[in-house]
């Protein structure tokens, strides 16, 4: 039992070294170099307080908001504290059945032509701040009768907040949901 | 695929060979005690912990002493965490006042932790304070996997070293790979993902107006949702060891699909980068120390080749969609529990990458993966971690499937079995026995009670093929220090808590101690000069006969349980309604 006495005061100075110093350093350089994105990338509401993070999606139903991809979060759809998915199994007979009402949803609001893939899908985290171009594009009008605007106004408010690929060649171009309902609330209260 | 799908696969893996050979050498030097770029730093600090630990840097240990040392070590650690996690609420950094954990979620939390398995019955932001994180869940992070490094160099000093009883000194290897490797690359990791919108702070939650005000409904009826409240935490300091030390637990449930875990496809291509980093150049750290590098080149291709087969079958499985999705006309592929940033390829290089490395971050919900999909993670955990593996234990268990190569391959040749100018007798192969076939069969025993207790049927999230599935992802993940999930299943049932737990420390301990064990018997052999008699281990049959042994061992062991779970779940989705 030689090795006790090692395994124990190792065992502490390492905590506080990768748990005490390493911790305090990398938030002090954080906090120094980034410190917009190290508190959560928060974005600017109407009346200049934070109207949410622009990493966070936020659940919209409205017809005059740009609808986010289905989540299933615990308690309220996009629910920051019960970040999680479905977990459904695209083999099970509740995935088919879920697939079908979410499709059946986005019918009944007068979406039609194709479907994007993402509006029927729900993502991993839950809390997927983005849609795809697609999904984007075929809410356009819909949001235009809403508000009583122009389309060409709605997709040029949508086209301003499309995110391209990273040094355009990592992921997929995307469109922000929060930061473009924030622009259409700007635009036609 | 199309090419901007093999553009950025490309470029990872393009990225990672440039790294392989600098990051092997510095290994290298580092566990050989000489002079690095970081020593006229990092020399006082690791002098200053030996004094602290009263460790005399200079005394080398048997394997028994250093088998100890490494066991004493990691028990402190399960303690210490055990404790922390059942004392949350006495502890400061708490803003919300969280619980305690119960019992038998501490003692899984704990195990998974210092296992370097990060399975995760809880989730972080509403169980685990800051204090936890940081003090327990991240050092862990760090020790853990600096143990599982330290181990396999002890293998490797064992194939290096000549009539010898001694293998290295435990306390050394561990803090060197703390101090010298993973503490520098994760500062520098943790600052380039929190330039990308990764968090790190100690802030309390934030509450935030929702935009458009949500109707729920409650079991008391209909309720409005006005706000939500954001989680804050000292995250980029933890993801960055958890990608680096192929730890893989999440501060967040929702692991690397969340958004202040993995917020943009930069920080994606960095965490897949961070997975693979160590254990690639691992194999040519393998080969220096060996003083043959053609021996590390040929465990490297074998890796690769392994690797690039399976994400290749995930991503063509998830890009063909499901039927459900093609009956009513919707192309795109299977995006269900999947982020739109990262693109439909990088997501599945991240789950291929984190189940052949046995880190178990997960950038997409595996339960929700196709059932072909599906089986690939599953199958690259069954095989051992042997493609690139956690740091250390995977090129470990790699060695010990060439030790039983060799040995297969001198029975059918009639050559005496001898790797690296070492003859493999009987308990060489003993022990690399026990280390391929310890976590399988806790995998096979452990799903076979589960399938027959009823709660623990009862808690799979998608029942018939694909709720066997679940369960034997269950154990095949902590039998193998992996730590993903097939997430539909209820983890926090005191059944898995506690059996999972036994099955986590068996399957980490059981192997490293045959491995030092197989360390000490080779150390004190004579080195066997290569003859005409002798099978070379660099060349491209070896090569491939490893591999074969390797599909065939996974096979034999397997392949039943894998045809009645994502097999069966395949066969039958056709006829889904």
């Amino acid at each position: 039992m030689k090795e006790l006495k090692p395994a124990l005061l190792l065992l502490l100075a390492l905590t506080l070294v990768c748990g005490g110093l390493y911790p305090a350093l990398v938030t002090g350089l954080a906090q120094a170099l980034f410190p917009v994105q190290a508190n959560g990338s928060l974005i600017a509401g109407p009346k200049g307080k934070a109207a949410g993070s622009l990493l966070i999606g936020q659940p919209f139903s409205e017809a005059k908001y740009l609808w986010p991809r289905p989540s299933a979060t615990g308690g309220f759809p996009y629910n920051p504290l019960a970040s999680g998915g479905a977990n459904l199994s695209p083999a099970g007979a509740a995935y088919g059945e879920t697939i079908a009402a979410r499709l059946h949803r986005l019918q009944e609001a007068g979406m039609r032509g194709p479907i994007a893939a993402d509006l029927v899908q729900a993502s991993g985290s839950g809390l997927d701040p983005h849609i795809s171009p697609h999904a984007a594009a075929t809410q356009i009008r819909r949001i235009a009768q809403a508000r009583g605007m122009r389309e060409e106004r709605v997709a040029a408010i949508v086209a301003a907040h499309l995110e391209p690929r990273q040094f355009g060649l990592l992921g997929e171009p995307r469109v922000n949901v929060l930061a473009v309902n924030l622009a259409l609330d700007a635009a036609a209260p | 695929m199309d090419l901007l799908a093999w553009l950025q696969t490309g470029l990872v893996f393009g990225v990672l060979l440039l790294t392989i050979k600098p990051l092997g050498v510095y290994m290298a030097k580092v566990y050989g005690g000489r002079r690095t770029l970081l020593s006229p730093l990092l020399v006082p600090c690791e002098n200053l912990l030996y004094r602290l630990g009263g460790v005399d840097a200079d005394e080398e240990m048997g394997w028994q002493r250093y088998a100890v040392a490494m066991l004493l070590f990691n028990l402190a650690g399960l303690a210490t965490l055990f404790a922390l996690l059942c004392l949350q609420h006495l502890l400061p950094l708490n803003p919300r006042n969280l619980p305690p954990f119960t019992w038998q979620l501490a003692l899984n939390t704990a195990a998974s932790f210092v296992t370097n398995t990060n399975w995760q019955a809880y989730s972080g932001e509403t169980a685990a304070s800051y204090f936890i994180q940081v003090a327990g869940l991240t050092v862990q992070n760090f020790v853990a996997a600096a143990s599982g490094m330290a181990v396999a160099i002890a293998l490797i000093r064992g194939f290096a070293r000549r009539r010898t009883a001694l293998i290295g000194n435990f306390w050394v290897d561990l803090s060197r790979g703390v101090l010298y490797i993973l503490l520098p690359f994760s500062l520098l990791a943790a600052l380039a993902l929190v330039s990308q919108g990764v968090i790190q702070n100690f802030s309390p939650y934030r509450s935030i107006p929702l935009l458009q005000p949500s109707a729920v409904d409650t079991p008391l009826g209909q309720a409005t949702v006005t706000e939500a409240t954001l989680p804050m935490g000292p995250v980029a300091s933890q993801e960055a060891i958890k990608m680096l030390g192929t730890n893989g637990g999440g501060f967040f449930n929702a692991n690397s699909a969340h958004p202040f875990e993995n917020p943009t496809p930069l920080s994606h291509f960095l965490e897949i980068l961070l997975m693979l980093l160590i254990p690639a150049a691992f194999t040519h750290t393998f080969g220096l120390m060996v003083g043959n590098a053609r021996q590390g080149w040929t465990l490297l291709a074998i890796m690769l080749l392994l690797l690039m087969a399976s994400f290749v079958l995930l991503h063509w499985a998830e890009v063909g969609g499901t039927a459900p999705l093609a009956r009513v006309g919707i192309a795109g592929g299977n995006l269900e529990g999947k982020e739109i940033r990262f693109s439909l390829a990088a997501t599945s290089l991240f789950e291929a990458v984190t189940t052949a490395t046995s880190c178990g971050a997960v950038a997409a919900m595996h339960d929700s993966l196709t059932p072909l999909g599906g089986l690939v993670p599953l199958s690259l955990m069954l095989l051992g971690e042997v493609v690139f593996g956690g740091v250390g234990a995977g090129l470990a268990t790699m060695l010990a499937f060439a030790v039983i190569a060799v040995f297969i391959a001198g029975l059918m040749i009639g050559r005496t079995p001898e790797y690296l100018g070492k003859k493999i007798e009987v308990l060489e192969m003993w022990m690399a026995m026990v280390v391929v076939l310890a976590a399988g069969a806790v995998v096979l025993a452990f799903s076979a009670i589960a399938m027959t207790t009823i709660s623990a049927v009862a808690a799979t999230a998608n029942g018939g093929a694909h709720g066997l599935s679940e369960i034997l992802y269950a154990f095949a993940s902590m039998a193998n220090n992996n730590g993903s999930a097939f997430a539909g299943l209820n983890a926090g049932l005191d059944f898995y808590t506690l059996l999972g737990a036994v099955a986590m420390l068996i399957g980490r301990f059981v192997p490293a101690v045959a491995m030092l064990a197989m360390a000490g018997s080779l150390a004190a052999k004579k080195y066997v000069p290569p003859s005409l008699g002798t099978l070379p281990t660099d060349k491209a049959p070896f090569a491939l006969w490893l591999v074969l042994v390797i599909l065939i061992v996974g096979a034999l062991t397997f392949f039943p349980a894998l045809a009645l779970g994502p097999i069966a779940d395949h066969l039958t989705m056709a006829g889904v309604r």
